[in-house]
């Protein structure tokens, strides 16, 4: 009996071999050899491949609900979210594997870069690389419009503003991209053809590339200071090599990145269920201008940039540093193809390696807590703390109130609570003196706009009569010129207050 | 077809017009062919995906309401429906923009999309300023920038009161490159 079973597989096997070819195929792919010493560092390409998978899978189950039309994509996600078994486990999984994906895809370009494997003979699969890395990314982007919440509106607003800033074809560019002269319908349409066609197309064929120039050219070893890279000779050392110590891919090589990937997507996993869905957050409907917009992690970088940028120098910016960022990750193996690849041998890469990721993770933090946008509901919810109202005239606390309904607080923290554009008040009566106070509340300056024509002069008054109140225990009110003038006389300063205004 | 391939040039070259020439003009023929036959083919794949470039959009006058909506000294939100809306947009379809009256039949029409990158700008009356919340743009009432990136102020609408409605020009995104 088993061995009639064993006969007609070995029979299927080998029909099936002699008319596709697809053992002969296969086998190479399976043994082919790799270094030695190529351990846990080359894990992150099959993990990236594998979140890729799980992204298909998920995606075109969710294209079965999912309905891309702008007036029922939002409650089509909270169908599935709300009502389809599984449904939102499922977009949880794919939102949460598309994270890890651009994770794992920029740790393993992280490792290419700090190890130099982008050089001789492996150029072009850097460039493919370089490819596939804004695949990933234009897949994340449309991704974030699919969920067609707020984010999603806003942030192809940002898209088409930014577009819109190229001199000449800015607006017809944008027209393209919205698919009209607004967003909407179209505009989700032509990110959903983007989104499910055109870029796994791309990417699935990228990746196939990928892989077969691993074939041709063999993975790369760890690299050693003084084994220099020559392209005269490297080819027939590297076989040389590999021919004495390497291990077949299946099991040497293949079973680390089975652990790590089965490990990575245990966790994915679990993100998922414990963490649920991304979004959608809000109805994209544009006349809900409570709307608080923010991009999805990979971009949050961005908007920082946006919000700290020089404005003089943005649209410049905008226009060039792509095109030279683009330029600098494909031409890299062609400025630099052989040599040193130890990044002991190498610190100008290490450092600017350290500087990018510094920055990046830096403007994504910043971007997390994106302390430059106004709290805007922060005069409403947060009341002001008591200690700042114990024991003030009628006037101060007249000014407490001020600041609070004039939405100062959204900009300017007390104990602890509002806006970070400006600094906080807690102590304000400390730095600046009376005059100072009512100068930067009429006239503005730094980031603050002038209060001038906003606020009556007695109101001014109260408002700065109630930040001298507001110092440091025991400290005296700020002994900068004309602070104590002021104290002595308190009846002058609604005077100078109107005498200020100069407008 | 089968008896195509009893028939190559190798096996009886004796019978067949020179194979090389042939085989030139057949392939020449063949990429004239298909030369013609792309070019009749891209006009609509190539017009269909450019036409938003090509399109002229048109603005048109839309009713925002009666002149007493928006009374004097306030600013208000005013909701319309785009003019160049499609069946499938649906709530993404309504706009909104802020309309300030500071005189009797005098308005100032802005986007509610910030003149920085889009984002929504919102309306606080008690400090008179309009807050972004997306990288901290500030704007006077007047829609003149008060802090922040935005390079300029808020893009505004043409109005015009016809029969004591107030109507504005809209249809469009606003832009940098063709504010509204
Ligand atoms: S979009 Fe308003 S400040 Fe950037």
């Amino acid at each position: 009996m088993f061995r009639t079973i064993k006969n007609m597989v070995g029979g299927l096997l080998g029909w099936t071999e002699s008319r596709s070819g697809v053992i002969t195929f296969v086998q190479p792919i399976l043994t082919h050899r790799v270094p030695r010493d190529a351990k846990w560092w080359y894990v992150f390409g099959s993990a990236s491949l594998m979140f890729f998978s799980i992204q298909v899978i998920t995606g075109i189950l969710l294209a079965t609900m999912y309905v891309p039309s702008a007036a029922e994509a939002y409650s089509s996600l909270q169908y599935i979210d709300q009502q389809v078994p599984f449904g939102w486990m499922l977009r949880a999984l794919h939102a949460w594997s598309s994270n890890a994906m651009i994770l794992m895809v920029v740790i393993h370009m992280s490792q290419v870069f700090l190890h130099a494997s982008f050089k001789f003979p492996r150029e072009l699969m850097w460039m493919v690389g370089v490819l596939l890395l804004f695949c990933t990314l234009a897949l994340a982007f449309t991704g974030q419009i699919m969920r067609w919440d707020q984010d999603a509106y806003w942030g192809l607003g940002i898209g088409a503003a930014i577009v819109d800033r190229v001199p000449m074809l800015g607006n017809q560019m944008r027209n393209v991209m919205l698919g009209g002269p607004y967003i909407g319908g179209a505009t989700l349409s032509r990110f959903f053809a983007l989104h499910v066609f055109v870029l796994p197309g791309l990417t699935i064929g990228l990746i196939g590339a990928h892989m077969a120039l691993i074939l041709k050219n063999g993975i790369s070893e760890m690299p050693k200071p003084g084994m220099v890279v020559d392209p005269k000779t490297y080819v027939a050392e590297y076989e040389e090599r590999i021919k004495k110590t390497g291990v077949a891919f299946m099991p040497d090589a293949a079973q680390r990145d089975m652990v790590f990937c089965g490990l990575m997507l245990i966790i994915v996993g679990f993100l998922a269920w414990y963490l649920g869905p991304v979004g959608p957050n809000g109805i994209p409907n544009p006349t809900i201008i409570d709307a608080n917009p923010r991009p999805d992690y990979a971009f949050l970088w961005i908007f920082t940039a946006m919000a700290l940028m020089p404005p003089q120098i943005e649209t410049a910016v905008l226009l060039i540093a792509p095109p030279i960022v683009v330029l600098f990750l494909l031409g890299l193996p062609l400025i630099s193809n052989r040599g040193e690849r130890a990044p002991s041998r190498r610190p100008g890469a290490v450092v600017v390696y350290v500087l990018t990721a510094t920055a990046l993770g830096t403007l994504t933090w910043l971007g997390v807590v994106s302390a430059w946008s106004p709290v805007m509901d922060a005069w409403t919810s947060l009341p002001t703390p008591v200690k700042y109202l114990v024991g003030r005239t009628p006037l101060e606390m007249q000014g407490a109130l001020v600041i609070q309904h004039s939405q100062c607080r959204n900009c300017h923290s007390l104990g602890g609570e509002g806006g970070l554009r400006g600094p906080n008040l807690d102590n304000v009566g400390s730095r600046k003196s009376w005059d100072q106070l009512v100068r930067q509340v009429q006239q503005g300056g730094g980031n603050m706009p002038a209060y001038g024509k906003n606020l009556s002069s007695a109101e001014t008054t109260a408002v700065v009569a109630f930040m001298t109140t507001l110092r440091n225990a025991g400290a005296p009110e700020s002994t900068i010129p004309g602070a104590m003038e002021r104290q002595s006389s308190p009846d002058q300063a609604p005077k100078a207050v109107v005498g200020d205004v100069g407008q | 077809m089968s008896c195509d391939c009893s028939n190559t040039p190798s096996d009886q070259p004796a019978q067949t017009p020179p194979p090389n020439a042939r085989r030139g003009f057949m392939l020449k023929f063949g990429i004239g062919l298909m030369g013609i036959g792309g070019a009749i083919a891209s006009i609509p794949i190539i017009g269909y995906a450019i036409t938003p470039a090509l399109k002229k959009y048109k603005n048109s006058w839309i009713d925002l309401g009666g002149t007493e909506d928006f009374p004097e000294g306030e600013t208000r939100l005013g909701k319309f429906t785009n003019p160049n809306a499609a069946p499938t947009d649906g709530e993404s379809a309504e706009q909104a923009v802020w309309v300030r009256s500071y005189k009797p039949a005098q308005f100032q029409v802005f986007a509610v999309n910030c003149a920085h990158l889009g984002c929504p700008v919102k309306w606080f009356q008690q400090s008179k300023l309009f807050m972004c919340p997306c990288h901290g743009g500030v704007y006077y009432e007047d829609g003149s920038h008060a802090s922040g990136p935005p390079p300029r102020g808020l893009f505004e609408y043409k109005w015009k009161i016809v029969d004591g409605r107030l109507l504005i020009d809209a249809g469009r995104l606003p832009g940098l490159e063709q504010s509204v």
